[in-house]
Formats: C-alpha cells, sequence, structure tokens
C-alpha cells in the first residue's frame, strides 16, 4: 500500500512539475536570471507548493502516526554544517548551469533525448561518488552520523 | 524587467500538486519527498525500503508524460547546454545534493514548510550560487 500511494506521490509530483512548468530549464534559468528579462514563475511554485505542505504538515504535528507507516521520518538536525552548505554551494552552480535539478531532470525522462539522458546519468554518477567517498569517510570516522541523505536521519529503518 | 514567458497561474497550480503529493507522502507514508533524499535512499536501501522509493521516482516522468500527452504544445523546452556543461551540471546537481542532504523538493518546499533552519540556510545557498552561475554564464561570459 506504501508503494502504491509513493507511486501516486510521484505521478502527481512529476504533473505539477511538468504544469508549472518547471521541466523547462529555459524557464528555470530565466527565474534565476535576475537581471535579464525576469520569469518570476518558479517564485509561484514554490509559494503554491510552500502553502500546501505547510498546511499539510500542521495536520502531522496533531497526529502520532502516519496513516499507513509506523513512524513519520522527519529530520531531527538543526544545526548548520559544512556538508550542508558546502553541498548547497555545489547543488546551487549545477542547477544553475544547466537549470535542472532532481525533480525535472526525472520527470523529463518522459521525453528522452540524448541531452537529458547525459545530464540523469552524470547526475547518478554523482550521486553514486558521493556513496562511495562517505563510505570510505566513515569508514575512517565510524562515529560519525550519516550526512548524505536528505532526511537528515541516522539510517532510515 | 518581467519576461512575458511569466505563467503564474499554471506556476500556482504546478506548486499547488507538488504540495499536495509531499503532504500526502508524509501523511501517508511518513517521508518526506525529497527527490533526491528518495533517489540517494534507493541506491542504498534498508530492507522494505526500495519499492515506495522506485514507484515515486517512476511516477515522476509518468505525470510528467501525462500532462505532456494532454497540451504537447505547450510544454516544449530546449536544453541548451552543451555536452561537457550538462556532465558537470549533472555531477555537480548529484554530489550536492547528496553532500547537502536535499535538493529544491527536499530543502525548498519540505524543509521550509517545516520551518527548518538547515533547509532555510539549503535553500538560501544554492538559490545564490544558482543565480551567481547564471549571471557568470550569461552576463559575463557572453554564453547562453
Amino acid at each position: 500500500m506504501q508503494t502504491i500511494v509513493a507511486g501516486l506521490c510521484g505521478l502527481v509530483f512529476g504533473a505539477g512539475l511538468a504544469i508549472s512548468g518547471m521541466t523547462n530549464p529555459g524557464k528555470v534559468l530565466a527565474f534565476l536570471d535576475v537581471s535579464g528579462a525576469w520569469d518570476p514563475t518558479l517564485a509561484l511554485v514554490m509559494a503554491g507548493a510552500l502553502g500546501t505542505t505547510a498546511a499539510g504538515f500542521a495536520l502531522v504535528r496533531v497526529r502520532v502516526r502516519p496513516w499507513l507507516a509506523e513512524t513519520f521520518a522527519l529530520p531531527t538536525r538543526r544545526d548548520l554544517d559544512r556538508d550542508l552548505l558546502g553541498g548547497a554551494l555545489l547543488f546551487g552552480v549545477g542547477w544553475g548551469l544547466v537549470g535542472l535539478c532532481p525533480g525535472p531532470a526525472l520527470a523529463n525522462l518522459s521525453r528522452p533525448s540524448g541531452e537529458i539522458l547525459v545530464f540523469v546519468g552524470s547526475m547518478l554518477a554523482g550521486v553514486a561518488l558521493h556513496r562511495l567517498l562517505w563510505t570510505r569517510r566513515s569508514a575512517q570516522n565510524s562515529s560519525r552520523v550519516h550526512p548524505g541523505s536528505l532526511a537528515e536521519i541516522p539510517s532510515p529503518q | 524587467m518581467i519576461s512575458a514567458d511569466f505563467t503564474p497561474l499554471a506556476g500556482l497550480a504546478g506548486g499547488v500538486l507538488i504540495g499536495l503529493a509531499s503532504a500526502a507522502l508524509m501523511l501517508a507514508n511518513g517521508r518526506v519527498a525529497g527527490v533526491s533524499g528518495i533517489l540517494g535512499g534507493s541506491l542504498r536501501p534498508g530492507p522494505g525500503d526500495l519499492g515506495w522509493r522506485v514507484t515515486f521516482l517512476v511516477g515522476l516522468p509518468l505525470g510528467a508524460g501525462v500532462v505532456h500527452a494532454f497540451d504537447p504544445a505547450g510544454h516544449g523546452f530546449a536544453i541548451t547546454s552543451q555536452l561537457g556543461v550538462l556532465v558537470a551540471g549533472g555531477l555537480l546537481v548529484g554530489f550536492g545534493t547528496q553532500l547537502g542532504s536535499g535538493c529544491t523538493s527536499g530543502h525548498g518546499v519540505c524543509g521550509l514548510a517545516r520551518g527548518s533552519p538547515r533547509s532555510l540556510a539549503a535553500t538560501a545557498t544554492f538559490m545564490l550560487t544558482a543565480a551567481v552561475t547564471v549571471f557568470v554564464v550569461r552576463h559575463l561570459l557572453g554564453g547562453s
């Protein structure tokens, strides 16, 4: 059941990316290019998504557990560290170079071009490279908490 | 100067759908709808942790594909980057989102909606470096 719900969520998420135009790198770059002909659409996508998500998360606060799972897997860390900011910095440079972040990159596999395949392949290589380096680093310092997963929790399940 | 391509209503509507999907994944499965986190976790899944990640990730192009099928003319796009830029950009996005524990969806939507200080710092950082990158590429180097 969790698998089906996650698939439906992915479907709606992907549809939202396409409807909003965020699967179009040109539109994203036109938002990031504040000194050119500025396209503020991305700000409205963020506003719509943030408002709706925040309303949903308000329900999370009054619930003990999710409908289909045992616990809410919410990140608990609040400190800023070098990995967080350095990673965000690198991600921003990559995002600014091409105009694709992970969601739209994967959504664009619906119309795979050579460019999309190269980008997604390189993105996966970047993920794998981080995995490789992190495994090495954590082997050297086994007490370190996993910094890499989005849900900043030590180990999901 | 505001671009003629500004589409506020479609942006808002798409954003609400993204928000609904993010809220539903948290309320039903207790999971953050962060694409980079779901992707990264699928490469090193725990027991019983792979299925939902795969269906979510496969859902993304399916959902986008449905929209494109209904309105093929309205969603054209062109990637103008050259091969080397595509590879560098992909590597930076993949590596950076794993090191920084999230991307536009995980930090920018879910994290900000929870009021996470880490997500606020990350979102401010990647928005700034992305804007600076675009400025350098377009206006200093003269590329597109």
